[in-house]
């Protein structure tokens, strides 16, 4: 694979975040919200529902989704897209874990 | 090689088993599919609205050709690929024509075909049944062409073609072998109404009468009855009854009796074959309608895709006439015997009628015409096995209380146009619901809930829902008794997990989910909190809370608005103040720039639209003001209301604001089940409005009386007197011994109303009034645990960097 011209950001590190649970990382476009999963893995997504633009890093992670804390829309943390039947999308941004310290790029993603 | 999956018939339960089965095993198997009706699949329970013009097949269409193609499914359909073998040894199909496809696993949903009336002259052409779209084109070519049908059978079948003829200009006779139209749903009260109605509307009724011949030559010229009187009729449908089409499944050996057996998981007694649908008997039973058939689909595609945990337990089903403006309800035992009683309300120039039939204070059945929007409330009481004795004097009246709020008013769904608004919480009309219902393909409550949010949000139209479901679907259904499962990731109920928390000794949420199976690695929003709860309250003194469990009011004690600030409300004890609690909050406001200040309803004020970065400092200065949280956002005791009683009072019999403050002190901070309130009035005019609190306390001259399970909110419920008592320290302990007993029994999210709907009150009354010992016992648990709860987590976060990453920012970028 060939490695693009990506300008990672370092946020801070694995420790930061709780397990199941998630910070925010305040940026010039809008707030982003990281996740961690039980497994320790890492997701970005944009702290804003699809629905009615609820924060998502205030929600309960479970799996590799995390349920809105105003509506109960459920969205996969993997690519931002909401759970059936609902039906909507936020930006998610790549992130990567090296030595558990987390980079974040701001180049969104669609999925 | 993948298996392959064959399945023979191609309706609504064979197609929804693969439509289940296609979501939780997409490429498990290769399937074939045989029909012996040349389309896709549609919504049979939708033919009675085409035959009376009110949809087109179009619209009825559930899966067409293309969706097939789209799932790699190969479809064999048309008369010539009816399957007219099963070579179980060599395990291969066999169609009419000759088409041969083998299989790994079998599915059977054959259906049922509709019963013809052993008569002389039954196959004459005009002769026609009501079951497929090729009936319906035979009938309503006939009402192109001809002006006189007779229609066989009195029943739900009979009466929706007869209905839908009369629409199509008809002059449509009606016959029946019995003197009760729908005598297997009706009682002769219901049914004359029915007939009533019905003649109305021009429909006519030849009854009780035997068909003994179907007359004509070449085309049916009229029916001939056993007193030799005759009708005349250029059209004749029978519509007497449907059976389970077993003809295949016995020809191939395939152990059948009414219907084709299966067990619990829809399992023949060849392992390799499976059988959803009409054509099943299951314990006994096979069904008709269509949500317990999707059921059964739902549980066979779970074992067909080797996951091996699903069981069918059978259904309890209700029934609905799809006869639009007609609004009739059925379900369970309506005659009853000696053994039940009856309870009736007639008004016949209303057009309504109820009849509810109890056996030992439980509901066996009812019947309903006219007014139905209770319908699912008896269906649900009857289901649950409820005792009813608490509020038999006004069972008959609904569970409608006075005050409702949500619906308009509104009870009677048919009564309602298409633009008018069912669920108030989401804007979602009528139409929307019916649209949903028609074009998504639902067909439980559920089912509408996701898709349309209708229902979801308050609940207080479920009712309306439901009618609105039952309307368009023709019949209620509902899970056999059973208690619910905590959520979709287990199959244990609430009160199994609590049993084996406190038994097994476990100690966090990951060991409760091991110990029981959970299918979730880590479980949903749903059951998460619930088990935080569960555990806490069970081992208050040594589990270590989990706040990623937590819903986020109660992470980070404040409520979150929708701009995502914060509401902050400190504790005001039993609602009185002072001016430096006042200045405080006055400073505050100023301070964080608060953009308003309100009054709540439980007499303290509320500061709305706080940065969440804000919290811990708002709460550092409002601490300094000695002000704690007010756990306005807990699952746990919010307020405690007063009047201000006899200290000023000139009506007052007691201290009624002292007692308040007092019992504010001992019980804030614990966690419950749902949120709790208490109020205390100091006489019986009852300014702290005590009677709508979980926990209500009336001052009288004697002493004190306790009311307990009121609420106020969209379905107000006013308490029910637990027992009066004469000294301050009596209303302490009953109080904290009736907390303890929620806390320990109630299900996660009950409040105290409909748990105590749920156990009786006279159950409660029996733990916290005659058991003296019991109630000390828990009082002194309640105490207990009161240790270790009553910590200011506002103090704890301000103070002492508690959870401090809730509050700040991972990064700032840019």
């Amino acid at each position: 694979m060939v490695e693009t011209m990506t300008d990672w950001i370092e946020i801070g590190t694995l420790e930061d975040i709780p397990r199941l649970g998630s910070r925010v990382v305040r940026t010039t476009q809008g707030d982003i919200a990281i996740f961690r999963t039980a497994e320790d893995e890492v997701f970005a997504l944009n702290d804003s529902c699809p629905h009615k633009g609820g924060p998502l890093s205030q929600g309960i992670v479970h799996g590799k989704r995390v349920t809105c804390p105003l509506h109960n829309w459920v969205l996969e943390l993997s690519d931002g897209t909401a759970v059936a039947p609902d039906q909507g999308h936020t930006a998610c941004f790549p992130v990567k874990v090296e030595d558990g310290i987390v980079r974040l790029s701001l180049q969104s993603q669609h999925a | 090689m993948k298996e392959k999956l064959v399945l023979i018939g191609n309706g609504m339960a064979g197609v929804r088993t693969l439509e289940e089965l296609l979501k939780i095993a997409p490429d498990k198997y290769d399937i074939t599919v045989f029909g012996a009706e040349p389309y896709g699949n549609y919504n049979r329970i939708l033919l009675s609205p085409v035959l009376a013009g009110e949809k087109t097949i179009d619209q009825i269409m559930l899966n067409d050709k293309q969706w097939y193609i789209d799932n790699g499914i190969t479809l064999h359909c048309g008369k010539e690929k009816e399957v007219v073998q099963i070579d179980r040894r060599k395990r291969k199909v066999i169609a009419s024509d000759g088409t041969i496809a083998e299989y790994d696993f079998l599915l059977l949903a054959t259906g049922s075909n509709p019963f013809i009336v052993p008569v002389p002259g039954n196959d004459l052409p005009g002769v026609v049944t009501f079951r497929d779209i090729h009936d319906v084109d035979l009938m309503l070519e006939a009402s192109k062409q001809h002006q006189h049908a007779v229609v066989i059978g009195g029943g739900l079948l009979g009466l929706e073609a007869a209905n839908g003829l009369m629409l199509q200009g008809m002059s449509v006779t009606v016959v029946h072998i019995q003197d009760t139209l729908m005598e297997r749903q009706l009682d002769k009260a219901a049914g004359e109404l029915l007939r009533k109605s019905l003649e109305e509307r021009g429909m006519h009724f030849y009854m009780p009468a035997q068909t003994t011949a179907i007359i004509g030559e070449d085309r049916v010229r009229g029916v001939r009855f056993k007193d030799g009187s005759e009708l005349y009729a250029d059209l004749v449908v029978m519509a007497v009854g449907i059976r389970p089409n077993i003809d295949l499944a016995k020809k191939s050996g395939i152990h059948s009796e009414r219907g084709v057996v299966v067990n619990d998981t829809l399992q023949t007694y060849d392992p390799r074959v499976y059988a959803v649908g009409e054509c099943v008997q299951h314990r006994g039973q096979a069904y008709g309608l269509v949500a317990p058939l999707f059921e059964q689909a739902k549980v066979c595609a779970n074992h067909l895709a080797h996951l091996g945990y699903a069981r069918y337990q059978g259904s309890m089903t209700s029934t609905k006439l799809k006869v639009t403006g007609i609004d009739l309800f059925s379900a369970g035992d309506f005659t009853g015997d000696e053994t039940t009683e009856e309870i009736v309300i007639k008004d016949a120039a209303r057009g309504m009628y109820k009849k509810i039939v109890l056996k030992d204070n439980r509901i066996h059945g009812a019947v309903m015409y006219g007014d139905t929007v209770d319908g699912a409330w008896y269906f649900q009481l009857m289901r649950d096995g409820t005792d009813v004795s608490a509020f038999r004097d006004h069972l008959m009246f609904g569970e409608s209380h006075l005050g409702d709020a949500g619906h308009g008013g509104q009870n009677k769904a048919a009564s309602m146009s298409d633009s008018m608004e069912v669920c108030g919480c989401n804007g979602v009309c009528k139409g929307t619901i019916v649209k949903a219902i028609t074009e998504q393909g639902l067909f439980t409550l559920d089912e509408v809930r996701t898709h349309t949010k209708a229902s979801s949000s308050c609940g207080s139209c479920t009712g309306l829902v439901e009618q609105i479901m039952s309307s368009v679907l023709g019949g209620g259904y509902s899970a056999a008794p059973k208690e619910k499962p905590v959520c979709k990731c287990t199959d244990h109920t609430h009160d199994e997990v609590r049993k084996v928390i406190r038994q097994q000794h476990l100690l966090s949420i990951p060991d409760v989910m091991r110990y029981l199976e959970w299918r979730t690695p880590n479980g949903c929003h749903s059951c998460r909190p619930a088990l935080n709860y569960y555990l806490l309250c069970a081992w208050p003194a040594e589990y270590k809370d989990d706040a990623q469990s937590r819903f986020i009011n109660e992470r980070v004690h404040a409520n979150i608005q929708k701009d995502g600030t914060y509401s902050v409300v400190p504790r005001m004890w039993g609602g009185v103040t002072t001016p430096d609690e006042l200045r405080t909050i006055a400073d505050v406001a100023d301070k964080y720039k608060i953009p308003t200040v309100k009054v709540t309803g439980g007499q303290r004020i509320d500061l709305l639209g706080v940065k969440k970065e804000d919290l811990p400092d708002v709460w550092r200065d409002l601490n300094k003001g000695g002000m704690v949280s007010g756990h306005a956002y807990a699952k746990g005791l919010r307020t405690v209301k007063t009047c201000v009683g006899k200290e000023w009072c000139r009506f007052g019999t007691q201290d009624s604001t002292a007692m308040g403050i007092e019992l504010e002190k001992r019980t804030w901070g614990s966690w419950m089940p749902h949120k709790f309130k208490m109020a205390v009035s100091g006489c019986p005019r009852n300014c702290a409005e005590a009677t709508i609190k979980d926990f209500g306390i009336v001052a009288v001259e004697s002493g004190w009386e306790l009311h307990v399970g009121g609420n106020g909110g969209v379905k107000v419920r006013a308490t029910d007197l637990l027992c009066k008592v004469t000294t301050d320290a009596e209303v302490e302990e009953y109080c904290y011994a009736f907390i303890q007993l929620y806390r320990e029994e109630a299900h996660y999210l009950d409040r105290t109303a409909p748990w105590i709907e749920r156990v009786g009150l006279e159950y409660v009354k029996q733990r916290i009034v005659e058991d003296a010992e019991g109630r000390k016992a828990l009082c002194e648990r309640f105490v207990e645990s009161q240790k270790y709860a009553q910590i200011d987590p506002w103090a704890e976060r301000a103070s002492h960097d508690v959870e401090r990453h809730e509050f700040v920012p991972l990064k700032l970028v840019g």
